[in-house]
């Protein structure tokens, strides 16, 4: 469990960066916290030429309040989440689910932009920033976009990546001072990956209502129409839960159907509590 | 004693390297020109090696079977009559029998760099129909894993009673089928070897992680073909045994031969993948039962049929049946009953090669045991806790021998259930079981006993068939010229204190300063021979050799003191670190001085042995002795996602002497915390095609601190009359009872709901989908009954 030879560069600025991982011609990849792309390495399920560390690109690592929204550099740990270093656009949503993410070891390294990359269906991030509605600039030699979470995951580790792009922020709008929300996953033990995981924000005053869940074979799954019945009935919508999510997952087994199910109705009882 | 022999809480001697991250293993070895070695291990389970190609430009780095010229193949053969032999290649002939399995082996100057080059080496091998399931593979239609026999066991062993009697008279019967997955071991250092030629000696050296170094060494030189005094086998820091190194490894094999043959250091370091798939090695039994039971639930016969995996072949040296034979020998427990009747298949399958893990045989068949035990229970409808008791060996009846001929010494088993049981609270946790959480949330309650066989002694492993019978233990002792004790035994330290532990023994019988006793262990070349450390046999074995050895020193110091003092060497006292005599007293350097440095001292008819002791041990009645103990559980079965949290959990365990309590506890929580792994958590699954789908730590889930709770832990000392100071063995209990009493226990909280789990691990999955077909079976009902 050795990496192949590979060579290995540690940038300062985002110009540099890109121009060393260029535009195809062999195998170069980023690597931030290096959580999962070490033992991907290791394994040799990634066998790069180069790899670009990111972890010091002084773009990456900015963190601006926007008035209605807080721009989050890539390279953010999720350890600083965790311990408030960095303030929270969600009402305190970002530091708990940071405080979840698999061990304080990882979290000391780990980065946001690393995570959503990497794209695992279980990831915390993965849902949360979906649930969230936050944007992902992204950035290549000729310039940047910006993508939506939600248009972002494409599948279980495939994303609107392009060759030689990089997610540079993430862009989180405020809740606002009346919204809740709620998040659960269910893990086998303390730190590992979710085999179910479920987020709910609601925020009247945003007339904005988001139900997701997460920790499926392939990309989160927003529960549009559930959302709307949600905002307007709250705890009664539960009745309705069961199917929904039957519906919502028609190729998983009927355990994960139930987990599922519980991961979300747990979710929302944050939300609207007894 | 005094206060730091036995019975001492004294601070381990092995703590200070081990906490500052001293320790030496066999990755902190280093020499110049050392050799990494990457293996090619096949992709397949089962099939037909057409050809395997070298890399152009790095043939001379890359070794198959056919360049391992003079290695024979590991034949670990029984004397049992009916078992049939495998030859086990140190790389893969003529076909593959596991994922996992050797078939090529890379040099470079780093791992990294040998891996680049087995990357590069092409296994062409075609698939065979993979033997996998234990059931199917006893089918005459199942394809063979052994093509020169005509099926797929190794061994088919039966107990015979009078069933069919009890059968038509017994007003309970009670029948399950118990199931135990397939698990890895996990000692947190993994497999290790590296090996070099010592020119100066004349010796191949090898450095191993093993528990048994004497043992491989006899090995290596059987395969080999080298003489005994040709191999040096000396473990530096082992982190952890369990069963992992106590068999001879194909890897040992091929890195002492590239050694032998090029004269170079070379080193092979087991990565956790290679751990995870062809080291997947361990518990995967299946229990067909029926129970006999009078209305009470008093157990009048056990009528079993036990099947294990035992994998592709048999390990050297405790071969493909130990497994199964023992939990044959061992299913019936600490039970009073004596009609059994017990047929078990060692099951050769395209799994990698069954070895012993802590506990060998008897956490599964605990599990079965205990599992049954509440089966009948909640059929007789009582509570398990009263069955159990009136079922248990009463302390008025020991010694008993059991219904397969087992010899408990001592102890008192019902009085260990009583204590858990108050302990843990039983009546406080019925009474909270009578108001239902509106969560989902469920308690349960459950206990499983059990008994330890310890320090077997020869004719119970030459019973067992090994081509190498464990034998008697020796240690030697000697005092320097400055007065301070060395003690050198040929066991090895995996981990279990046994620095300490044999020191205290020291201390005990001369009365010497903890801290001026060191201890060497396990290296071939100072060492007396030992077959190692397994089977909980190293302090009552190794202990009471360095006891001997102890006691003869001492009476050869009181008469040097003797002479010295100028009085009888009756009146001569060995304690507080000095000898004594009337008022008089001179230290362990005054005695030493006298025979190494100034022997004009000593007196005419002196013992010209000298201070230097090798003495050996065998307990009184060798037949082993029991160590027995109850673990209890309260556990919260969460309904809806099927996860189980253990609230409490009580061990109370009955070691006879304890040699320093501290280190039993270790031993107990430690092996309870791989109990819960095989209860909740750890499994290794496979696809149709025999492929391990758990090749990670990702994927393979072992319990961390958060799941591991406080565990509370009491000891009974009932002294074993056979063995030195009434000592048993307590190294593999812990492991034994977590699965019985954490499944009693969420089975005790899912039984209103019409469930009960068999199988282990008790994973969410398994918890949910009995849930939910329990639900359905209701539902179908309620129609039915609409």
């Amino acid at each position: 469990m050795k990496p192949v030879d590979f060579d290995f560069e540690k940038s300062s600025d985002i110009k540099s960066a890109l121009e060393t991982l260029g535009n195809g011609e062999d195998v170069r990849k980023v690597i931030s916290g290096g959580q999962s792309m070490g033992p991907m390495l290791n394994l040799r399920l990634v066998r790069p030429d180069m790899l670009v560390d990111v972890t010091q690109v002084r773009e990456l690592c900015d963190v601006l309040d926007n008035g209605a929204s807080i721009t989050y550099g890539a390279a953010t740990r999720h350890a600083a989440f965790e311990d408030a270093v960095v303030p929270d656009a969600a009402a305190g949503m970002m530091r708990s689910v940071a405080s979840g993410i698999a061990y304080r070891a990882v979290r000391n390294r780990g980065t946001i932009g690393g995570s959503l990359a990497h794209a695992d269906p279980a990831a915390d991030w993965v849902t949360t920033t979906v649930a969230l509605d936050a944007q992902f600039t992204l950035r290549n030699k000729n310039g940047q976009r910006n993508v939506a979470a939600s248009a972002f995951f494409l599948g279980a580790f495939t994303t609107a990546l392009g060759e030689g792009e990089i997610i540079e922020s993430v862009t989180v709008p405020k809740l606002t001072a009346d919204a809740a929300w709620g998040y659960y996953k269910i893990c086998r033990k303390v730190g590992e990956f979710a085999d179910a995981s479920a987020a709910v924000v609601v925020d009247p005053k945003r007339q904005y209502c988001r139900v997701v869940m997460g920790a499926l074979d392939g990309a989160p799954v927003i529960l549009e129409d559930f959302a709307d019945t949600l905002a307007t009935r709250g705890r009664d919508a539960l009745a309705d839960l069961k199917d929904i999510v039957h519906n919502a997952l028609p190729d998983a087994s009927p355990v994960a159907v139930r987990q599922h199910e519980v991961a979300l109705r747990r979710a929302i009882e944050q939300v609207y509590p007894s | 004693m005094t206060d730091q022999g036995v019975g001492a809480r004294v601070i381990r001697k092995e703590d200070d390297r081990h906490l500052h991250g001293r320790g030496r293993f066999v990755s902190d070895i280093s020499m110049p020109g050392l050799q990494d070695v990457a293996f090619c291990r096949s992709g397949i389970a089962h099939g037909t090696i057409k050809e395997i190609v070298k890399p152009v430009g790095n043939e001379d780095k890359v070794f198959v079977a056919t360049d391992l010229k003079g290695v024979l193949p590991i034949i670990a053969d029984s004397g049992i009559p009916g078992f049939k032999v495998s030859e086990f290649p140190a790389l893969a002939t003529g076909k593959v029998r596991y994922v996992g399995e050797c078939v090529a082996m890379c040099i470079a100057p780093s791992r990294a760099e040998a891996e680049d080059i087995a990357d590069q080496v092409v296994m062409n091998i075609e698939a065979l129909p993979a033997v996998l399931d234990t059931h199917k593979a006893r089918q005459s239609d199942s394809a063979l894993v052994h093509d020169d026999w005509d099926d797929n066991l190794f061994l088919t062993t039966s107990i015979d009673g009078d069933i069919d009697t009890l059968a038509k008279t017994a007003p309970v019967q009670v029948t399950r089928e118990f199931k135990t997955a397939r698990q890895c071991m996990h000692p947190m250092e993994g497999k290790g070897v590296l090996a070099y030629w010592d020119f100066q000696a004349g010796q191949l050296v090898v450095h191993t992680s093993t528990q048994v170094p004497h043992m491989i060494r006899t090995a290596l030189s059987e395969f080999l073909g080298l003489e005994q005094s040709m191999v040096r086998v000396t473990p530096p820091d082992v982190g952890g045994g369990f069963g992992y190194k106590c068999v001879l490894q194909p890897e040992e094999v091929c890195i002492a031969w590239l050694a032998k043959t090029y004269k170079k250091p070379f080193r092979w370091i087991e990565d956790r993948r290679e751990h995870l798939t062809a080291g997947a090695n361990s518990r995967e039994h299946h229990y067909q039962m029926t129970a006999y039971a009078d209305k009470h639930g008093r157990l009048l016969g056990l009528d079993a049929e036990i099947s294990v995996s035992v994998g592709a072949y048999s390990v050297w040296p405790f071969t493909a049946c130990i497994e199964a034979a023992q939990a044959g020998g061992n299913l019936p427990g600490p039970y009073d009953f004596s009609i059994y009747r017990c047929k078990t298949y060692s099951v050769a399958t395209n799994k990698p090669p069954f070895t012993p893990y802590r506990g060998v045989a008897r956490p599964g068949v605990c599990f079965a045991i205990e599992l049954m035990m509440d089966a009948i229970a909640r059929e007789v409808g009582r509570d398990p806790l009263d069955v159990r008791a009136e079922n248990l060996v009463k302390g008025a009846q020991m010694p008993y021998n059991n219904v397969t001929g087992k010899h408990y010494d001592s102890g008192d088993y019902p009085k260990s259930l009583s204590k858990a049981a108050e302990m843990i609270n039983a009546k406080d946790i019925r009474t909270q079981q009578k108001s239902v959480d509106a969560s989902g949330r469920r308690i349960g309650l459950g206990f499983s006993t059990f008994t330890e066989q310890s320090a077997h002694g020869t004719k119970v492993f030459a019973s067992w068939g090994l081509p190498l019978v464990p034998g008697f233990e020796q240690a030697t002792v000697r005092l320097t010229p400055d007065g301070r004790l060395e003690i050198r035994a040929g066991i090895h330290t995996i981990g279990q204190g046994l620095e300490t532990t044999l020191s205290q023994v020291a201390v005990e019988e001369l009365g010497i300063d903890y801290d001026h006793v060191r201890v060497t262990l396990g290296d071939t070349a100072s060492t007396p021979y030992s077959t190692g450390a397994y089977a909980s046999r190293g302090m009552v074995m190794a202990g009471g050799a360095v006891s001997n050895a102890s006691r003869e020193l001492a009476k050869r110091i009181r008469k040097i003191g003797a002479h010295l003092m100028q009085c009888n060497e009756t009146d001569v006292r060995l304690e507080g670190g000095r000898i004594h005599a009337g008022a008089a007293s001179l230290s362990f350097a005054d005695i030493g001085k006298a025979w190494y440095l100034r022997p004009e001292q000593l007196p005419d008819d002196v013992n010209t042995m000298g201070l230097e002791v090798t003495e050996g041990y065998k307990p009184d009645v060798d037949s082993g002795v029991f160590t027995y103990s109850t673990h209890a559980a309260v556990v919260a079965v969460d309904t809806e996602t099927g996860l189980v949290e253990i609230l409490d959990y009580v061990i109370v365990d009955d070691c006879g002497r304890m040699v320093n309590p501290m280190i039993v506890d270790g031993q107990l929580i430690g092996g309870a915390a791989q109990g819960i792994g095989t209860a909740l958590f750890e499994e290794t699954p496979y696809d149709a095609e025999g492929q391990p789908l758990s090749s990670t730590l990702q994927d393979y889930t072992l319990p961390g601190a958060a799941e591991v709770p406080h565990m509370k832990v009491e000891h009974f000392e009932t002294p074993s009359p056979y063995s030195r100071y009434g000592m048993k063995g307590v190294g593999e209990g812990g492991a034994i009872a977590p699965p019985g009493a954490i499944v009693n226990a969420i089975n005790d909280a899912l039984q209103d709901m019409g469930v009960e789990l068999t199988e282990i691990p008790a994973t969410p999955h398994r918890i949910l989908t009995a849930i939910m077909h329990a639900e359905d079976k209701k539902a179908a009902l309620m129609e039915a009954v609409s």
